[in-house]
């Protein structure tokens, strides 16, 4: 099914919890909401499963209006963030609960549902733990109780709140694989909701971001990470370091580093840049523009290591991130001095200290690729 | 050695304080409590087994014990209906007006039953604001069962929503909620997920409101009449004997009331001790 979602705003006492939002589901897919919290896409997910409703906009499901149909008769599958578990339910009615509440002409046989509860248990590795009560499970247990229960009414899309918030980093990441290995099995419409642009990105086929009732910007990971559409996008994905470029005459330049090129053909005097962390080359040979910065600090975070640069030129402190055996094959110490330069940038032109112009954005890279 | 030493006289003024805390609390549930319960049965036995069957089984008596079973199978069931309902619209919706719904609940806590009482005298009552309209049509509610009904129901009307809203506030509504997109209508909600979840603090709070439903005196009395043999429930019955100095009728009834009493506090403590696991599971953070 294609769910169409068009100019959909809902607002509470105290804020607009959906401002415009504009968005289309297609069949089969993995979708993220991604964003920081009140940003709206809770909401987002509570009006897709019949919890909530908009003040304005429409749903439709194949063309037909989704807002008419309550949330019972949407036949959706939803997982709370907190699980919402019956409590004075074993395991076992738990998940048979959906079947269970049907009107008697719809209701499978007792055999039928008792077979699909254990195969749905067999499926969430948790066979043995049928006759248990959810106060009795942990909490990545009990979140596969909660799947296995949205999964039993054998839905037309999963709905999932922050699916792995309420997990050590550990169980995250194992449920998480396991997810995405269930959903490429049942071929299942998927949202998620998720402030954790990790989870977002490795998981999904396509992330929403949204912030404060908005959506920023739509698309695969590899889009979203690599051409952020505004500078919301920029620095709540992933690490990125920020600057400003001034226009010099007719050049832009920040600190006596100079992306070539000028697409705006000088209609702005001022940018901000995005630069990621791996997208920073640490020893630019003297022929090409670069700044000249301090290695201040190096933090090893396993595979990666973090630099910590300190440019004079811009007056603030840059970060760079390398493989950490890189660090020894370069002689890399604290307090050395290194040329670093961009290696590609995210600019977005700026009049005086206003807003940014996001439709005018310059996604820049170096003209000739220098190995780093 | 001298650390141990050290360490073994700095409890000491600690556990001084504990026992003392322990004697204080006793000394006042003694003096407060039980010295008077048992002066109860004391003086209702005081003559022996024999008048006290008597004082029990008068007419009147039995007459008295009759009313206050009847107003409170209405007025207990009524509350329910009232407390969850009350219970629901505070802890799942958001309206304008909810925090003075709220304060409306407690009320009659805060009131004196008296005046409770004297309000229907004022609706109802021969020179009240619908009395000459309900005598007209033939009804009696002051100085008759109905107005006895009425002036207990305002009276407990916080028991069983006071019991509730706590508990319904703490577990949210997310389970419902997870109901309600599984596919459960609205009463399939309320009866496979709401209930169980509150069914133990709805015991409590029925327990309660019937204790009071029964024991009130105040409101009651405003609105009685006192006319034996037709509205005078127990308390009321008690008072009477006693200013008409049978002192062993009047305590003979209140041992009967007492004893309702006990057997609310023997129920309640009997489903802690055997459902005690559940209970807990049942409480906010247990889950």
């Amino acid at each position: 099914m294609t769910l169409e979602l068009s100019h959909l705003n809902r607002r509470f006492a105290e804020y607009q919890a959906l401002d415009d939002v504009s968005l289309s589901i297609a069949p089969g897919e993995f979708l993220a909401l991604l964003g920081p919290s009140g940003s709206g896409k809770t909401t987002l997910l509570r009006i897709l499963a019949g919890l909530d409703y908009p003040d304005t906009g429409s749903v439709l499901k194949d063309g037909k209006d989704f807002l008419a149909t309550t949330a019972r008769e949407r036949n959706i599958g939803m997982v709370f963030q907190h699980y919402a578990l019956f409590r004075h339910l074993t395991v076992l009615e738990n998940i048979a609960f959906g079947l269970r509440v049907r009107p008697w002409r719809k209701r499978p046989s007792r055999a039928v549902i008792r077979e699909r509860v254990e195969r749905l248990l067999k499926r969430v590795q948790l066979d043995d733990l049928g006759r248990r009560y959810p106060a009795q499970l942990s909490g990545g247990q009990r979140q596969r109780v909660a799947l296995a229960r949205a999964l039993a009414v054998e839905p037309d899309m999963l709905l999932l709140d922050e699916p792995f918030g309420a997990l050590d980093a550990q169980v995250r990441v194992t449920l998480r694989r396991w997810l995405r290995e269930l959903h490429e099995e049942l071929e299942l419409t998927t949202v998620f909701v998720t402030h954790d642009q990790e989870e977002a990105l490795e998981l999904a086929d396509r992330v929403a971001v949204m912030n404060n009732g908005r959506v920023e910007q739509v698309g695969s990971p590899e889009v979203i990470y690599q051409q952020p559409a505004t500078p919301f996008v920029c620095e709540f994905i992933g690490k990125v370091n920020r600057f400003l470029v001034r226009r010099n005459g007719d050049r832009l330049s920040a600190g006596g580093w100079m992306p070539d090129g000028d697409p705006w053909q000088g209609r702005f005097t001022e940018a901000v840049a995005y630069v990621r962390p791996e997208q920073l080359r640490l020893a630019v040979p003297s022929s090409q523009p670069a700044w000249e910065a301090k290695l201040r600090h190096i933090y090893l975070a396993g595979s990666v290591a973090h630099l910590e640069l300190h440019v004079d030129a811009l007056d603030q402190t840059l970060e760079a991130d390398i493989a950490s055996e890189d660090l020894s094959r370069r002689g890399l110490h604290a307090g050395m001095e290194l040329r670093v330069a961009p290696r590609s940038a995210v600019l977005f032109p700026r009049e005086g200290q206003g807003a940014t112009l996001n439709q005018e954005r310059w996604i820049w890279h170096a003209r000739s690729p220098v190995p780093a | 050695m001298s650390g141990r030493k050290r360490s073994r006289s700095a409890r000491w003024p600690r556990r001084l304080a504990h026992v003392a805390l322990i004697l204080l609390a006793l000394a006042f549930l003694v003096a407060f409590l039980l010295l008077p319960l048992a002066t109860v049965f004391a003086e209702a036995f005081r003559e022996g087994l024999t008048p006290y069957l008597e004082a029990i089984r008068q007419p009147e008596a039995r007459s008295a014990i009759r009313l206050t079973l009847l107003v409170a199978v209405i007025a207990v069931p009524l509350n329910v209906v009232f407390g969850i309902a009350a219970a629901w619209a505070m802890t799942r919706f958001e309206f304008r007006g909810k925090t003075l719904l709220g304060a409306f609940i407690d009320l009659p806590f805060s009131v004196s039953p008296v005046i409770s009482g004297l309000v229907y005298v004022l609706l109802f009552g021969a020179q009240g604001w619908f009395g000459p309209w309900m005598e007209a049509h033939g009804i009696k509610v002051i100085y008759a069962v109905p107005g006895l009904v009425l002036a207990t129901i305002f009276i407990t009307l916080p028991f069983v929503a006071r019991e509730l809203i706590p508990l319904m506030e703490a577990q949210g509504s997310e389970e419902e909620e997870a109901a309600r997109v599984l596919g459960a209508s609205g009463w399939q909600m309320f009866f496979r997920v709401t209930l169980p979840n509150i069914r133990w603090a709805l015991l409590y709070g029925v327990l309660l409101c019937n204790a009071r439903a029964m024991g009130e005196f105040g409101a009651v009395s405003v609105v009685s009449g006192h006319i034996r043999g037709l509205t005078t429930t127990m308390p009321l019955e008690v008072e009477m004997r006693y200013n008409e100095y049978d002192y062993v009728g009047a305590f003979a009834v209140a041992s009967l009331l007492a004893l309702l009493a006990l057997l609310t506090l023997a129920v309640k403590t009997l489903l802690e001790w055997r459902y005690g696991d559940e209970i807990a599971a049942h409480a906010p953070g247990g889950h």
